[in-house]
């Protein structure tokens, strides 16, 4: 495959706004969204069929995963401690150079060539494909969705489904233009070529690379959760083993692991388990005929210390990554996920990325939302998704040099003049006397209305106030009937 | 590693609410009531505002209508001007004083009173009181009219299919579209009809709808569609934010279906007439 060239994922348009623009206007690709958002808001009710035991379960889930971030310097001290007995190399990363550094110098210490990766959205940060692909290393995705858009040099769509926004046709194009084989839309079928391409890979190797779902800190455990068998080929296979993950998955003993994992699978597929759980506890033993021979974690903040500093920001680091948040999210369904342009789509990506690449290179994440609460309402950890967009929102508009910043790139979308109007808004609203004669005017003068308001007739006829105001009308007819007006 | 966290608030972990209970009603209807408006019913659909007074009163309940009330604060608050916000928040707050019931024929402007004032005011202990205490009694009218004042609509009507739909804010804090489900089926000639993705957002979300009009405009478009396809006569809704959004597409559209506030439907339903 050719995999030289780093074609960005999406034509590089100006911002979210004109991508969503294009993306509205392809049919293929709302259909594609839609169709498959359904059927996995289908399954994840199916799967939670009992909602107070659902309910129970988000509430213990949401539990853990604060009791865990109460304690995280700690947890990933004794992570690190007992990873370390294990046999687990540990190394901290506070950026994603660093990490890849990590990776790169584990890579040169063996004079590795080829690297096999698990599904990783972390890796997906560190975009350590092209990282390593800089450095003539080839980097090959194993997972099936990952495999796909990498064949397409597109970045993943979606967390849990890389490649959702194409169609089995669109597949089957892709394979036989980069793979040469003989064009079949049947499923199966293009599953066993991905999978004749991948076992031959599996087995040459020299490292594999993988995620982590959770870092279980008492036993020193990486718990790997996957569908089609690569996270654990890519994990044994190969001589060396590099995890990759976040600062914030550790949780503090395995009793823990057991809510998160049925809250993990039941949101994002509405499945009971995964047909893989890799518990991964450290290299091969002496006695030991397989699994590789040197295992390493690479723990990166990027930005997840920025969010741990406000309490309420923090929240942000519950996330399991389920992906359920934008299976539901009635934008992501509309748009997809490259319009959102970073490694996080949806509305958990409009949260997080802000911490990992600042707020001024995303100024429209926050706004890109009708808070409609379908995000916090099935979020299995309850991360109060439409509040912390709010916040966000509220950072965002904030002086570009107001005092103790909790984000970087505060203030992006700073307006004197938007601040002017509703500093304007404000004093209408809290006046009586001035608020009466606007209302007044608006409606005496309703004949007056512009038949043109902005983006609003884009898509609406103009609004028209109405004749009379509910104060006039109610104080007339209250009068009449002895309630105070 | 350690060096990452120093500037992290000491016990700063925040714990979900608990899951909430159901909620509990007063036994008896009360004497009096205030109305709170909302900015959108004043301007655009003041009717609907006084068939929510006439159905009130029609259950023996005497209206205030603070003549000083303008808007709850929600536009300012969810762009993110807080200070802003707070400070109509405070206007409405003083003049819904006492133990009165809050009566609000808006289910996202009922959320923001019961829900989002006490994150207003969360640095004022005192106002937060006041605040909690104005929670406890407000009511979206739908609500008020099921469960306080414990209404038997009679239908006058001709067979009629409706659609409804609720705001989202509304259903997921207000429990709206139960509410507004149960007085339909109150009516014996109303045939109530599901819409495709009926719990899904119009694409209102207030300034939303002019900072994202694409996405908000094929939100909307959607929403429509389903409406139109699912074969009711009108569309209902307790929501005038929504209505603003869905009846200015559908006059866009040139579509002759329309949507009309809950209040204003039940009260001709059921003998009211105009």
């Amino acid at each position: 495959m050719n995999s030289q060239a780093r074609i960005p994922a999406v034509e590089i348009d100006d911002d979210f706004r004109s991508r969503a623009h294009k993306a509205l206007g392809d049919p293929q690709l709302r259909s594609n969204f839609r169709s498959a958002m359904d059927s996995l808001m289908t399954k994840r009710a199916v799967a939670f069929a009992d909602p107070d035991e659902r309910e129970q379960l988000r509430a213990l889930g949401n539990a853990v995963r604060a009791r865990a971030l109460s304690k995280l310097p700690d947890l990933l001290e004794t992570l690190e401690r007992n990873l370390t007995r294990n046999g687990v190399k540990v190394h901290w990363a506070e950026t994603v150079e660093q990490a890849n550094g990590i990776v790169q110098s584990i890579i040169d210490a063996h004079g590795a060539k080829q690297v096999i990766k698990g599904k990783s959205m972390v890796s997906e940060e560190m975009e350590m494909n092209h990282a390593l692909e800089a450095r003539g290393i080839e980097c090959l995705e194993s997972d099936m969705g990952e495999y796909i858009v990498q064949l397409d040099h597109e970045k993943p769509s979606h967390i849990i489904m890389p490649a959702i926004h194409k169609n089995a046709g669109q597949v089957a194009s892709l394979f036989h233009d980069k793979l040469g084989v003989e064009y079949t839309k049947d499923v199966d079928q293009l599953i066993q070529i991905g999978r004749r391409v991948l076992r031959q890979k599996f087995l040459e190797a020299d490292i594999g690379v993988s995620g982590v779902n959770f870092a279980v800190a008492e036993t020193g455990t990486l718990l790997l959760v996957e569908n089609e068998g690569n996270g654990r080929m890519s994990t044994t296979v190969p001589p060396v083993h590099i995890a990759v993950t976040g600062i914030e998955k550790v949780v503090e003993n395995l009793r823990d692991v057991v809510p998160l994992l049925s809250l993990l699978t039941r949101s994002a597929l509405g499945i009971p388990i995964t047909t893989y759980v890799n518990m991964i506890s450290g290299p091969r033993q002496p006695d030991e005929r397989d699994g590789p021979q040197e295992v390493h974690l690479v723990l990166l903040d990027n930005g997840r210390s920025q969010a741990f500093a406000d309490g309420e920001l923090r929240q942000t680091l519950n996330c399991i990554r389920c992906g359920a948040c934008m299976n539901h999210c009635p934008v992501y369904t509309r748009v997809g996920g490259h319009t959102y342009g970073e490694v996080y789509p949806g509305p958990i990506g409009k949260i997080i990325t802000p911490h990992m690449v600042g707020l001024a290179k995303v100024p429209d994440h926050p706004s890109a939302s009708s808070l409609c609460g379908a995000c916090g309402e099935v979020c299995p950890v309850k991360i109060p998704i439409p509040a912390l967009l709010r916040r966000l929102r509220e950072e965002n508009v904030k002086a570009p040099d107001s005092p103790h910043p909790v984000m970087r790139g505060q203030g992006s979308k700073y307006s004197r003049k938007e601040r002017l109007i509703w500093n304007a808004w404000a004093t209408l609203n809290r006046h009586p006397v001035l608020y009466k004669a606007f209302s007044f005017f608006a409606t005496r003068l309703r004949h007056l209305a512009p038949k043109h308001v902005g983006p609003w007739t884009q898509n609406h006829s103009a609004p028209k106030p109405a004749a009379r105001s509910l104060h006039d009308m109610a104080r007339e007819h209250l009068a009449q009937q002895g309630g105070r007006p | 590693m350690s060096e990452l966290f120093y500037n992290a608030v000491p016990n700063a972990t925040r714990v979900a609410p608990p899951i909430p209970q159901p909620r509990q009603y007063p036994a008896s209807k009360p004497a009096r009531v205030y109305l709170f408006g909302t900015c959108v019913v004043d301007l655009f659909y003041p009717e609907a505002g006084m068939d929510a007074i006439r159905l009130l009163e029609r259950e023996g309940i005497r209206v205030d209508f603070p003549q000083g009330q303008s808007c709850c604060g929600q536009p300012a608050y969810t762009s993110g001007y807080t200070d802003q916000a707070r400070t109509v928040a405070r206007a409405q707050l003083a003049l819904l004083a006492g133990d009165q019931p809050v009566v609000v024929p808006s289910g996202s402007c009922a959320g923001m009173l019961r829900q989002h004032y006490a994150d207003l005011f969360k640095d004022e202990p005192e106002t937060l009181e006041q605040v909690q205490a104005l929670a406890e009694r407000t009511f979206e009218l739908a609500e008020f009219l099921l469960h306080v004042c414990k209404v038997q609509l009679k239908d006058n009507g001709q067979p009629v299919k409706v659609a409804l739909h609720t705001s989202c804010s509304a259903r997921r804090e207000m429990n709206t579209h139960l509410h507004g489900r149960a007085l339909l089926a109150q009516l014996t000639n109303v045939e109530r009809v599901e819409h495709s993705h009926e719990s899904e957002c119009c694409g209102f979300g207030g300034t939303f709808s002019v900072r994202m009009p694409d996405i908000s405009g094929a939100m909307v478009a959607d929403k429509t569609h389903n409406l139109k396809a699912s074969g009711a006569h009108q569309v209902l809704s307790a929501d005038c934010g929504c209505l603003m959004n869905i009846n200015g597409a559908l006059e866009k559209q040139r579509e002759t279906l329309r949507g009309q506030h809950l209040a204003t439907f039940l009260w001709q339903r059921s003998g009211g007439g105009r």
